[in-house]
């Protein structure tokens, strides 16, 4: 029995120590992008396997310069602590940038990670202009789009179309919270009013009825959905149920091309949305989307993965001029070269980085078509007016971040 | 001794006491536990730090856990409430008050303790699922408070912990630094936990799961025993996650959610209910699988219940209680 006993007992310790896996060793001319984003729930479809394929796109695009670029990816399931404990894992085994990112709170996360372990946090998917406001960080790049720039597209063209008295449905996180600020903003600003708010809890709700209810008795004439992709989609499909369409108007601040088509031209017509990039733009756009078709579902890219190939190419650029031991020892100091650097890539056409790591492009506010204009599956917006450059995002002065002030 | 609960049906007696061995530890435990402080001291120069320190917060929780439900045979299903509570009271101090990390580690044991004595006193007033749903409708309660109460932070939860310096002085930024002060949390509170399990207050505990009116008839209080033993088990659930909290510099809502409360039942299932190395087995099976299968996202839950069910079915006992059974020792 006693051998019997030794045997199993030293069994489990050789298993034990035997399978652990080797950490990775670490090779010093492979540029490693880590996409983390939601692979399976509300955020998929804006920035889920579309920003793999296009991070792919940009590496391919940006081609060989002496360095290989390996891509990996992740799920943070919308939770800030997942996030935070894969981009620690994976700053600690060799990733030299965590891109896309979206959902605000997971962003918020790991923007101080990449800061602490001087890595570099590029990002698409996140909307919460804080993160280049009181948040903002010298590893940090904010690219596609933020709730300021879709408030003051969005929000302001409502009001100016007699939109004036408003009742938000908002994401109960730093996300649903900012949108809700920046638009509130927007419309007392231009002496509109704000008469009540509902928060439903992230990512758990799906039916909205209750607080379509409290806004259909809140008598505003704007129903403002401070919320993004699969809520958004779900609240204006109750909404229409309920006839709130008739009454009130709907702005859906943060809606792009995968929400319309789940949603579908029939409920979707007539909505304003606002997006700084749509396939079907320009011929760079256009080409972009048909060199990338293959790797991605054969769909049209929405507006975060776009983000990835423009800031992922750009940051290959950045790494190119800087040397890639230097880009890999200094997350800083490649985020401060693709600050001095101009941007040009197929997606967004030619631009800049700000000091306090927002991307400057123009916005575009789009009219979702009737089902009779549509010509082709794809064929989704009107454009109405686009924002400047310039115009587009906070001034760099009202974003109280501290880099800016030093 | 006839009517044993079912729930504890799997755990051998308990009622020899060991002659052999130091400190309550019998010799096969010793053996074990030797294994378990060289794994402690090698580990970290083999596997990435920052997953054991997680593993080591869970294996504490755990430990906590069976502390209830093996030795009294009362299933919590709440203690998600003192581990997540035990986070954000120890990251707001960190935080908000620039607290050492020891200290805080404390007020969020301390917290997560206070609320124990509330739900404690509430719960052990009933037994089997009366008691199971008391303390799950309990810890709801905790779950939604921390979704609305300002300093929690809702979804984004509290962010940027700073883990300070120990004592002060010792930086805890390096990983390594971290690491030891983890792992010596978690023996402090493995060692605590065996401890009570082999005091004679502990047997009192044991005697209670086995028959509790026997156990009154003798003159026991048994609520109170029952009470404190609660106690006990949220405190260091509340350690476990406070020092979670400091280590990834992030205390959120995952950690108050009922499906915690889930995971720590099975991670106390999977390695052994009742046994004293189970718990910490369990706790390191699941989080591996967590930790090395997160490419397959939302399966990783499918396979935890395919895991759940086969164990309850097949081995009853868990890891370290089937291994028990086979060598014909305690562990």
């Amino acid at each position: 029995m006693s051998m019997n006993r030794r045997g199993v007992l030293a069994a489990g310790a050789a298993t034990a120590l035997g399978g652990l896996p080797r950490a990775r060793a670490q090779d010093g001319r492979v540029i490693r992008i880590g996409v983390m984003n939601d692979m399976s729930g509300p955020y998929r479809d804006a920035a889920g396997p579309g920003s793999v394929a296009l991070t792919q796109q940009a590496v391919q695009d940006f081609g060989s310069r002496g360095f290989a670029v390996e891509v990996l990816q992740a799920d943070h399931q919308n939770k800030p602590d997942l996030g935070a404990s894969i981009a620690r894992q994976w700053f600690d085994q060799g990733v030299d940038v965590v891109a896309d990112l979206p959902t605000s709170s997971v962003a918020l996360a790991v923007n101080q990670i990449a800061r602490e372990k001087n890595k570099v946090h590029l990002n698409s998917g996140a909307a919460t202009s804080d993160l280049t406001g009181p948040h903002c960080s010298p590893n940090t790049v904010h690219w596609t789009y933020d709730t300021y720039m879709l408030a003051k597209s969005t929000g302001a063209a409502i009001v100016k179309s007699g939109g004036t008295s408003w009742f938000f449905i908002t994401a109960d996180y730093a996300f649903g919270h900012a949108l809700e600020r920046d638009t509130g903003n927007f419309v007392r600003a231009q002496g509109g009013s704000v008469v009540g708010n509902a928060r439903y809890p992230f990512p758990a709700t799906t039916d909205f009825s209750a607080f379509l209810l409290q806004a259909q008795a809140s008598g505003a004439k704007v129903l403002g959905l401070a919320s993004a992709s699969t809520d958004t989609v779900n609240a204006i499909k109750g909404a229409r149920e309920f006839g709130l369409q008739r009454r009130m108007k709907i702005a859906a601040l943060l809606m792009g091309l995968p929400d319309v088509k789940s949603l579908g031209l029939e409920s979707g017509q007539g909505l304003l949305l606002t997006e700084p990039f749509y396939w079907d733009l320009n011929d760079r756009t256009r080409a972009l989307t048909q060199r990338v078709q293959a790797k991605n579902q054969n769909r049209p890219s929405a507006m975060e993965p776009a983000g990835c190939y423009g800031m992922v190419f750009h940051y290959l650029k950045a790494v190119a001029d800087l040397g890639v031991a230097a880009a890999k020892a200094s997350g800083a100091d490649v985020v401060a070269r693709m600050k001095a650097m101009p941007t040009d890539d197929d997606a967004f056409g030619p631009g800049r980085i700000r000091a306090d790591g927002r991307k400057i492009h123009p916005s575009y506010l789009f009219q979702v078509k009737a089902p009779g204009e549509s010509r082709g599956p794809w064929d989704l917006y009107t454009l109405v007016a686009t924002t400047p450059a310039e115009e587009a995002f906070r001034p760099l002065a009202e974003g109280n971040c501290p880099l800016v002030k030093t | 001794m006839a009517d044993t609960t079912s729930i504890t049906a799997g755990a051998l007696p308990d009622a020899v006491q060991e002659s052999s061995g130091a400190w309550g530890f019998s010799r096969a435990q010793l053996v074990a536990l030797a294994i378990l402080l060289v794994f402690l001291g090698v580990a970290p120069f083999v596997l990435y730090p920052v997953f054991l320190m997680k593993l080591y917060c869970f294996a504490l929780f755990a430990c906590a856990f069976n502390l209830l439900i093996g030795y009294v045979g009362l299933l919590s299903f709440g203690h998600a409430a003192y581990f997540g509570m035990g986070g954000y009271l120890a990251g707001y101090a960190a935080k908000a008050w620039g607290i050492s990390p020891e200290i805080s580690i404390l007020i969020g044991g301390a917290t997560a303790g206070l609320l124990g004595v509330v739900a404690g006193w509430i719960a052990i007033r009933r037994q089997g699922i009366y008691f199971a749903m008391i303390t799950l409708a309990l810890a709801q309660m905790v779950y939604f408070f921390c979704v609305q109460a300002p300093f929690t932070g809702g979804e984004d939860g509290i962010q940027a912990i700073p883990r300070g310096n120990l004592f002060g002085v010792v930086p805890l930024d390096r990983d390594m630094a971290m690491y030891w002060v983890v792992a010596a949390v978690f023996l402090a509170g493995f060692l605590l936990v065996h401890r009570i399990i082999h005091s004679p207050y502990g047997q009192v505990l044991k005697a209670i799961r086995e028959n509790e009116p026997r156990a009154t008839s003798l003159g026991y209080r048994t609520d109170d025993y029952k009470l404190l033993a609660f106690i006990l088990s949220a405190t260091l659930a509340g350690v476990a996650g406070a020092t979670k909290s400091i280590v990834f510099g992030i205390a959120t809502l995952t950690d108050v959610h009922w499906s915690m409360s889930g995971e720590v039942v099975l991670m106390t299932l999977v390695g052994g209910l009742g046994t004293v190395f189970g718990p910490v087995v369990g706790a390191a099976v699941i989080v591996t699988m967590q930790n090395y299968l997160a490419e397959m996202g939302a399966w990783v839950t499918v396979i935890q219940g395919v895991i759940f069910v086969t164990c309850v079915l097949a081995f009853r006992r868990g890891l370290i209680g089937e291994l028990a059974a086979l060598l014909k020792v305690k562990l």
